[in-house]
């Protein structure tokens, strides 16, 4: 009898384990000793990304399979892959890759904000936190599935059928980036940059971004862009130093 | 009887709509534009407003709903084939049939809550295939002509060439969802050649599943070849194989220029689909084909019946093991002068 009420107790011990194991790891608290960055002598990273060459035009999204989508781009849309101004690229998501060695970050708890209106994603592209959440929002008056098809973080597809409906969600590990889709709308997509630490931006306003309150130290800024790829620069910043930098991408033939 | 043959035909022709439906799902990739099941974005799945039916969701939705409406004819065809089909394995497939398409819906729904998982998706492109193969074998053996024609041939070359063809076809029919549900369809951009070659200079394994299916296609139209060029040999006066082994010929090549517009065309929905009931097509005639190439050993597990369902007496080729039921008793005998006869009768 004992042998087998142990044996059931292991049996439901072993399968809330494998549950759990699908679950997202909360964040967990600071270490005893964590390293924090000392804001006092932090430094800076701001920059440009540009496009050499012709942007290609972005071709036109036909919305005909919904009438409220059409309702709300009476002068119809285009994909957004290619936002250029002046030959600076903007919806390049650049972000430290690696050289911040063991400093620890605490999450914002403030919800990052993604929101479906117009029958696009807006933002296009944008930075979240592990284990930050993710507020998905839904503003218009039709259907919409957020499907995220990240490759190390758990896949998700849920459906947000009434207007003012949000979902929260968090990612627990680094990934970048983690593409989202609408299956109802097959032009929705968006980009979202999962990482651990707050050394990330999205270029706007005439491709610029950056990088504050990081200490001092050699690292590797990587710029990502969804038809482009990424480059990568080595970027070497003493105590308080402001340090710019370029990125050019080279337009497609 | 014949009220249950054109029954069974409005089912298996119900089911090449269905495939197309569910072609359409996969070459629109709004597999998971529903995201809940069985319910739709938690309407009950009849009631889900028809203004919503917007988007990927106009393709998933209709799919669940023509799925179910099979389903409903499979139950009927069942209980129908059950009660009216005197020959025992002949009810047992109706219920095969209906084993199927439950165990169908099922994977569908899964492959929903999973998330789209290959093997799971490859699975219900599969079953969907046999479901079909199931119900025209039904069609074709409630069909007057299996029940009173004269009898069939006796061939053993060609109940291998046709079976190894229908077995080549399905296998060509899973490779193309293994494509499909893996997102092979442009792995080689190109037809037909592969990088402008005949072997792809690179491998990876979208490229070699996508040539698999390439490669699967010269092996399966070799086999539809000889297949028709031995019927046309050997058994030119038959009518019933050789027009189903002509329209083999004829599918295979429609099939081959739908491959290559699939390409061309890089995976345009309605061509894809196209794609796609004509493979099933080509499957359906392969095995009508190889099943009158077994109509000798199946008829020696039943009786010869008239189309209106009353055994009758007449030559066979060979002694005929009757198993039919009558009043709800099955008789199993080697003589069939005596087992011909309903119960009674012969008394």
């Amino acid at each position: 009898m004992g042998f087998l009420r142990f044996s059931a107790l292991m049996a439901i011990a072993g399968f809330a384990a494998a549950c759990g194991g699908q679950k997202q790891a909360a964040p967990s608290g600071p270490p005893p000793n964590a390293k924090r960055v000392d804001m006092a002598t932090a430094g800076k990273v701001t920059g440009r990304v540009m496009l050499d060459g012709a942007a290609p035009a972005n071709p036109p999204i036909t919305m005909t399979s919904d009438p409220v989508c059409i309702s709300q781009n009476p002068n119809g849309a285009t994909f957004e892959s290619f936002v250029v101004d002046n030959g600076a690229l903007e919806n390049v998501f650049v972000y430290v890759k690696d050289g911040l060695g063991d400093y620890y970050f605490d999450v914002p708890a403030d919800p990052v904000k993604l929101d479906q209106h117009g029958c696009r994603y807006v933002p296009h592209v944008l930075g979240v936190r592990a284990g930050q959440p993710l507020a998905i929002s839904n503003s218009d008056d039709t259907l919409h599935n957020v499907h995220a098809l990240p490759n190390t973080n758990p896949e998700f597809n849920k459906g947000q059928q009434l207007k003012g409906m949000v979902d929260t969600k968090t990612f627990a590990a680094r990934e970048v980036m983690v593409p989202f889709k609408c299956d109802v709308h097959g032009w929705m997509h968006a980009y979202v940059g999962v990482l651990d630490h707050p050394y990330f931006a999205v270029t706007h306003d005439g491709g610029r971004f950056e990088l504050k309150n990081l200490p001092a130290g050699t690292y590797t800024v990587e710029a990502w862009h969804e038809k482009l790829g990424t480059l990568t620069q080595r970027v070497t910043i003493a105590p308080k130093e402001s340090k710019e930098i370029t990125f050019t991408f080279k337009a497609p033939a | 009887m014949i009220w249950l043959h054109r029954y069974t035909k409005l089912v298996a022709a119900s089911t090449v709509l269905l495939i197309a439906a569910g072609g359409m799902v996969t070459s629109t990739g709004s597999g998971l534009s529903v995201p809940d099941w069985p319910n739709t974005y938690g309407w009950f799945m009849f009631s889900f407003p028809m203004d919503k039916w917007v988007g990927g969701i106009l393709y998933e939705h209709s799919h669940r709903l023509i799925a179910s409406t099979v389903g409903l004819l499979t139950v009927i065809l069942a209980i129908w084939t059950w009660r009216v089909d005197p020959r025992p394995w002949v009810r047992k497939l109706g219920f095969a049939a209906l084993g199927a398409v439950i165990l169908q819906g099922l994977l569908g729904g899964l492959t929903v809550l999973l998330l789209l998982p290959p093997a799971v998706s490859i699975g219900h492109a599969g079953l969907a295939q046999l479901f079909f193969c199931i119900t025209l074998s039904l069609a074709l053996f409630t069909s007057r002509s299996w029940r009173t024609a004269e009898p069939g041939v006796d061939d053993p070359t060609l109940r291998r060439l046709a079976t190894a063809t229908t077995a080549a076809v399905y296998v060509q029919i899973l490779l193309g969802a293994t494509m499909r549900h893996t997102n092979a369809g442009l792995a080689i951009p190109t037809f037909p050649l592969a990088f402008g070659h005949v072997l792809p200079p690179i491998w990876t394994q979208a490229i070699a599943i996508h040539f698999a299916h390439r490669a699967g296609a010269v092996f399966v139209t070799a086999g539809i070849l000889a297949t028709a060029f031995y019927v046309r040999l050997h058994h030119g006066s038959r009518r019933d194989l050789v027009r189903p082994a002509m329209l083999l010929v004829v599918l295979v090549a429609v099939q081959i220029v739908l491959g290559a517009f699939v390409v061309w065309s890089a995976l345009q929905p309605i061509i894809n689909t196209v794609h796609v009931v004509n493979g099933a097509m080509v499957l359906g005639t392969s095995l009508v084909l190889t099943l009158r190439s077994y109509r000798n050993s199946l008829r020696t597990v039943e009786s010869r019946v008239s189309p209106d369902g009353v055994p009758r007496l007449g030559p066979g080729p060979s002694p005929v093991i009757s198993a039919f039921r009558t009043e709800g008793q099955v008789g199993l005998s080697g003589d069939r002068t005596r087992d011909a006869l309903p119960k009674g009768t012969h008394a």
